[in-house]
Parts: C-alpha cells; structure tokens; sequence
C-alpha cells in the first residue's frame, strides 16, 4: 500500500520534532492525541520520547506499543495533510447516458450538467428518481439496474474516483434533514469548517452565518443552538453551510417547498457556487426555475424538457399566486380575520 | 466460500445494511447466507427468512459476545459450506465498544450510525479501528454538514477505512459495499488465523490473550453452537 511507504515521509520530522511544535503545524494531532487519552504527555520531548514516559497501559488497550503509535501517528498524518488536497479534482460535466426503465423499454437520453446549472426532476412517487440520483451518486458504468451510464468530464471515472471518494460527490439537503448535535450555529459552523481545513476558519464560519441569516424568514443569532432553530431558519443554515462549505461538487435538494426560506435566493446562492444543482421538486416555483426538467416514468427518464420562455413568464403569474398565499400565512399569524378580498390577493402587504 | 464479518452497535442497522447488500450482490437465491450473533434475543432472523435468506442464530448467553464469537465462527464456516453457500456474512452486536471480532484477511465491516453524534466515532475503539469499511446509516435525517463531520471523524479514528454511506431503507449506497462484499477471496478454513484485536482479560484461553482460532486453543469456559440444517 503506498499509504505505508508515504507514512515515513513523516517519521523523521516526527521523531525529531517536539510535540508542541508538531500541534502548531498539523494542529489536527491534538485530536489524535486526545483520541488515545494522551492529552496529558509532556509536549516538550518528541512522540517517542514523551511515549516512553506515559502510561503504557492505556497504549496496550489501543493495541499500540510506543514505537507502532508513531508509525500510526506518521500514517493520519499522510491521511490529512495529502488526501484532503485532492478531494475531488474540478468537476466540468457530469453526463447521464440513459439506460432502461423498469420494464426494460430504452430511455435513449444523454445529458450533460456543468456547474452552475439548476435541472429539476419530476414525476410520481416511487417513479425512480431516488434511483436516478444514486447512479449519480455511485457513478454507475452501465452495472445498476437501469444500466445507465455516467461520465464525469466526459470520461469513464476510474474505479479508485469511483469507490474511494466516500460520497463526496452528491451533497444532499432535504425536508426530512434535522440537527441532532447539541451546538450554536457559531460552534456548529467552526465545527463544520474544521473538518474541512479550510485556512480561514473564522471568515468562512461568518460568511455562511450572513447568509444563513439572509435566506431565513426570521433572523437568529450565532448563539442560537442548532436544536432550537425553526424549521425554516435550520433549512437557511444547512443551504447556506452546504453552499460555502461542502466539498461536494453535486447537491441534490428533495422537497423543500414549503420550508419558510427564500427559495429564489437559495437556489440561486447555490448555483451562483458553481456547483450541479439537481431538484427533485412539484413546486412550480422551483421547477419552472430550473434549465432543465428531468420526467420520470417508470424507473425510466421518459423525457427531459427545457424551461420554455412561455413557462418562465408564466413563473411571473405564479409568484403573485403564491404572494397571495403568504400574505394570507402572515394575515393568519397577525390574528387578522381572513376576507374574501384578502383571498383575491387585493389586500397584499 | 468468501467470508465477512459485519459489526455495529445495536440498531445501527447492521441486518438493513446486510439484506440490502444481499440484493445489490444479485447471486442466486439462497447462496448468499448470515449467522448472526447476539447476546440475549433477537428477532433479526424472522428478516432473513422473510427474504429467503439462510440464517442461523446463535447467543451468547453468559458469554462475552466476541468470544462468542470466535469460539464459534469455524461451525459457522462448516453450516456454510454445507448449506452450499458462495457467501456466509456473520452479523455481531458490538455491545461493550472494546472488541472487534474482526480477523487479519477477512474483509471487516463496521455499521455505525449518523444519530448517534458526530463524536461517537472517537469513542468506539477497536470495532471502529480496525474495520476495512465503515458504513454510516440514516445519513438520509442528518445535515450535510454532520455527515461530513461524522466522516471526518471516523477517518481521525481509522485513516485507512472506506467509508460508505448506506441508506438501510431505500439500499442507497449498497452498490459500492456489494462490489467489496464480491472481491473478497475465497477461504477454506480460519484455523491459525488471527483476531486483529485481543480480547478484554476473563476466563476463557482468548480472555487470556489467544488469538488463534481451532479447538485446540480453546480453554476454560465456552460455548458450542447447535448448528442446525
């Protein structure tokens, strides 16, 4: 394995350098550390040394003698500071080369995505667009059920793209998505951003914050705890993190109509990202917002339609439609009692 | 027969995980066989059957569950192979976090889920480790971003592991661990060969140290299963 080889890149730095001064530059070993219960070892002396005078006890439980811990150590090291610089190289297109339905009629279709584009996909439930999704998301090579075949680049991915990337290729928000950590949207973004060794922790965490903040209908602040936020403000901030944050070059949103955001704005800020956007969505709003719309029938791509200008203008008629129906929500909220002009949409705020 | 031993504690969807790989493998019916290994109950082998799969269950009572495990895994081979299967996957519930009934060649599969925190990984020790392949369930009701920080802190734990997100409902995800499942090589006997981890200190030969794997290490208090046709 060349993971082995590579480890020992680092063995001379690890076994001449001071601890303290190995925690300033990969400030991750504090973590590796602390995984081992080796928070407390003297940070003054080199891994080795430190190790000889610790408490080898709590090294046995691990598996781990002093000297296979710093190979160990030398191995997370080659982990983190390599395979993160190349976590997905730049995506140009990613192209889906139509296979079969379910009852095995051909879908002769190919499309191509490049980033920025925003493609949604209909049709019925069960109709197969979770399937759709995961020959994205696997990379299929006509070896899934509905033989549909994807490039990325215009290329076959090799098999080490295909199955080592670790699903980072499709990022995914949807209604159902809820936080489970007990955090402040401040620690909850630090915490996001560390994980992805951005450089400048504290300007990605505030710019996602601001723009968190600009999506949701009501304002929080960088206090609040994850757990505590409405429906509609933890929508705001899993978009605006997912925007600035994630590595994936592909987001797929499923469903989130009526989340309480500014769908125009979400949409947008993730696209404006440069990154494929694919919608699965009966939301007119959002639908006729895409480029593109991808049909689903019967486990197949049945067909795939452009926005037309006719359905763009009519997304106009559409808006003030549903400009009646959140004034009528606020009317509701205020304690106001509901006319038949307010119905109308004469009685808009 | 290709052997893997799949880990995880309990409910993180080990048996979802299992099936639904089962039918991305796409063998014939029947060739592909689980014994699962529990403590006290279980009601996994009612799924199994339900989906035609041959399943034997054994439990470990007084015993602790991985030296259970070890100590019965050379009959779980013998079932296999007379139940003629090109497959057997044994399925254990890691309760005390400390072992891993994993051994040195036999592909190591560790099932963990998304809900229970981002930092559960940290805390799961040997079963994590020392896996080939994690895979992470119920990714589908978390954010994006604690999956990718539950990600992050497995690779912390186990920088050498693929990990594999599986949606246990839908199967999402189970076409890659399907294609690891049929790479793994064919094995004829586990006599001699090694756990990647020794077990916690009690009273049978393998709390005392043993790695080995055959009767004849086999000391102190143990356990046989009954396998049945």
């Amino acid at each position: 394995m060349s993971s082995d080889t590579c480890a020992y890149d680092y063995y001379g730095e690890v076994m001449s350098t001071p601890l303290y001064l190995l925690l300033e530059k990969y400030p991750l070993s504090a973590d590796y550390l602390a995984n081992h219960r080796l928070n407390n070892i003297d940070k003054s002396k080199p891994l080795l040394s430190a190790l000889t005078e610790a408490d080898i006890d709590a090294l046995e439980e691990f598996g781990l003698d002093a000297e296979s811990l710093v190979l160990h150590f030398c191995k997370f090291l080659e982990a983190f500071t390599r395979s993160h610089t190349c976590d997905f190289g730049t995506i140009h297109s990613v192209t889906i080369i139509g296979g079969i339905d379910k009852s095995g009629a051909a879908e002769n279709v190919s499309l191509t995505l490049h980033p920025g584009e925003i493609v949604s996909i209909v049709g019925p439930t069960g109709s197969g667009k979770s399937r759709l999704l995961e020959d994205i998301e696997c990379m299929a090579q006509k070896d899934t059920p509905t033989m549909r075949q994807i490039l990325i680049n215009g290329v076959v991915p090799d098999d080490e793209r295909r199955f080592e990337t670790g699903g980072k290729l499709v990022a995914q928000l949807s209604q159902t998505m809820n936080f489970v950590m007990d955090l402040t949207v401040r620690e909850f973004l630090e915490m996001h951003a560390k994980s992805r060794m951005v450089s400048n922790v504290e300007a990605v965490v505030e710019r996602s914050f601001i723009c968190a903040n600009s999506l949701a209908g009501e304002k929080f602040t960088p206090d609040t705890k994850v757990t505590q936020l409405s429906g509609g403000q933890s929508r705001a901030l899993m978009i605006a993190d997912t925007a600035l944050m994630s590595a994936s070059p592909i987001i797929l949103i499923d469903e989130i109509e009526n989340a309480g955001i500014d769908r125009k704005e979400a949409i947008k800020l993730l696209s404006g990202n440069e990154k494929i956007i694919l919608m699965s969505t009966h939301d007119p709003l959002l639908a006729l917002r895409a480029d593109k719309r991808i049909v689903i029938k019967n486990g197949g791509i049945s067909k795939i339609l452009v926005t037309s200008d006719e359905e763009r203008e009519s997304l106009e008629e559409i808006e003030k439609v549903d400009r009646v129906l959140l004034n009528l929500r606020n009317s509701l909220r205020r304690g106001d009692v509901i006319t038949k002009d307010s119905v109308c949409g004469i009685k808009e705020d | 027969m290709k052997l893997i031993t799949v880990a995880g504690p309990p409910s993180s969807g080990k048996t979802s995980v299992i099936l639904k790989t089962i039918a991305a493998l796409g063998l014939p019916k029947r060739s592909v066989g689980v014994v699962k290994f529990d403590s006290l109950t279980s009601f996994d082998n009612v799924r199994y059957s339900e989906n035609d799969v041959p399943v034997q269950t054994g439990f470990a009572g007084k015993i602790c569950p991985d030296h259970f495990f070890v100590t019965n895994i050379e009959g779980a081979m013998k079932w296999g192979r007379k139940k003629n299967l090109s497959m057997l996957i044994t399925e254990s519930a890691g309760l005390c976090n400390r072992c891993s009934p994993y051994i040195r060649g036999i592909l190591s599969v560790c099932v963990i889920d998304n809900l229970s925190g981002v930092n559960t990984p940290r805390k799961i020790g040997p079963m994590l480790k020392y896996a080939d392949i994690v895979v992470v369930t119920k990714g589908d009701i978390v954010s994006q971003a604690e999956r990718e920080v539950f990600a992050f802190n497995i690779k912390e734990v186990n920088s050498n592991a693929k990990v594999i997100f599986v949606n246990g409902i839908t199967g999402q995800g189970t076409f890659a661990l399907a294609k690891y499942f049929s790479e793994v090589p064919e094995v004829d006997t586990l006599k001699d060969r090694t756990l990647r981890f020794t077990m916690p200190a009690a009273i049978c030969s393998y709390c005392t140290g043993e790695t080995r794997i055959g009767d004849y290490y086999q000391l102190g208090m143990l356990k046989k299963m009954e396998y049945g046709d």
